[in-house]
């Protein structure tokens, strides 16, 4: 009998799997900064120009990734809240967003400590730094909205709309050094090919996927959170065995 | 050329970035069971606090 996968988007069904996946997702994050780390300070050379700092791109690449990426899946889950008025969706968007907005200070952060041996400055006013601090105050400005609103559902549905018209900065953000003339580089990784050293590419690859992990696992927890927050009178939640354990300290 | 303290800048904030966090969704799980705990003991269990009581 195949697998009914719309089973999934009920918060019942997916508190248990969201609860399974959890150590699958963190070990795996832990496991390959280990080895991106490694890469990163033990393999990967000393860049001929850069000296040793260009040694926060293990950083700064995969959370400026991230950042535009959780915000597209945030959008994502913000469409099908209100196509389809799934409880699920908004609640996967109401995760995403702090992590998004951390991923985007992390990106912010890295860059401006990156930027000013490089470049001589901590900030400039230039198309991808400020497309990405938009991106910043775009998500702070969806947590915000929600926090403003007291009826939950009406929160997914506001912030969906929101999130759905930021989307609109991810590519700017993205074609942002090639349609402008930045003084941030523009990419040194393309799907043709990358400009970068073997080493140093692979220890930049192996680190997103551990802050992709990392932030998989992170957002499935706050999930389980936010479920537990928003279906606390439900029967199912009642019954959970952490739930009924906190219900004993009280009797 | 080596600008150490940037690198360390630039990790250490970081680190510092996903303990918080990390702690902070921990917290946040254990305040939301015991709440739902809360709504899901007997009426009688449940402390004054709880919306229950002011129905």
């Amino acid at each position: 009998m195949p697998f009914n996968w719309f089973k999934l988007s009920s918060p019942a069904s997916f508190y248990p799997v969201a609860g399974t996946l959890i150590p699958w997702f963190a070990w795996g994050a832990a496991i390959l900064a280990a080895i991106g780390l490694w890469l990163g300070f033990g393999v990967a050379p000393t860049d001929f120009q850069q000296g040793e700092v260009y040694r926060i791109i293990f950083i700064h690449v995969p959370s400026a990734w991230l950042s535009m990426f959780l915000y597209v899946v945030m959008a994502f889950w913000g469409v099908l809240a209100l196509g389809f008025g799934t409880r699920l969706s908004g609640m996967m968007a109401q995760a995403i967003a702090p992590t998004g907005a951390l991923m985007t200070f992390i990106a912010l952060w890295t860059g401006a400590l990156w930027g000013r041996p490089t470049w001589g400055t901590y900030w400039a006013w230039d198309a991808r730094m400020t497309s990405e601090l938009i991106l910043l105050f775009l998500y702070l400005g969806i947590i915000a909205l929600r926090q403003a609103i007291g009826d939950p559902r009406r929160a997914d549905r506001a912030c969906a709309v929101l999130s759905i018209v930021g989307v609109v900065n991810i590519p700017i953000i993205y074609f942002s050094v090639k349609w402008w003339n930045t003084l941030h580089q523009g990419a040194s990784v393309k799907l043709t090919g990358s400009s970068m050293e073997t080493t140093m590419l692979a220890g930049m690859l192996v680190m997103s996927f551990a802050f992709w992990f990392y932030s998989i696992a992170v957002v499935l927890a706050r999930l389980r959170a936010i479920v537990l927050e928003r279906e606390r009178d439900a029967a199912w939640v009642g019954a959970l065995p952490d739930v009924r354990g906190n219900a004993g300290v009280l009797r | 050329m080596n600008h150490w303290h940037f690198i360390i800048g630039a990790y250490g904030v970081t680190l510092v970035v996903f303990v918080v966090e990390i702690l902070a969704v921990r917290a946040r799980r254990r305040d939301a069971a015991h709440t739902a705990a809360a709504s899901a003991a007997p009426a009688g269990a449940r402390p004054a606090s709880s919306a229950e009581g002011a129905r």
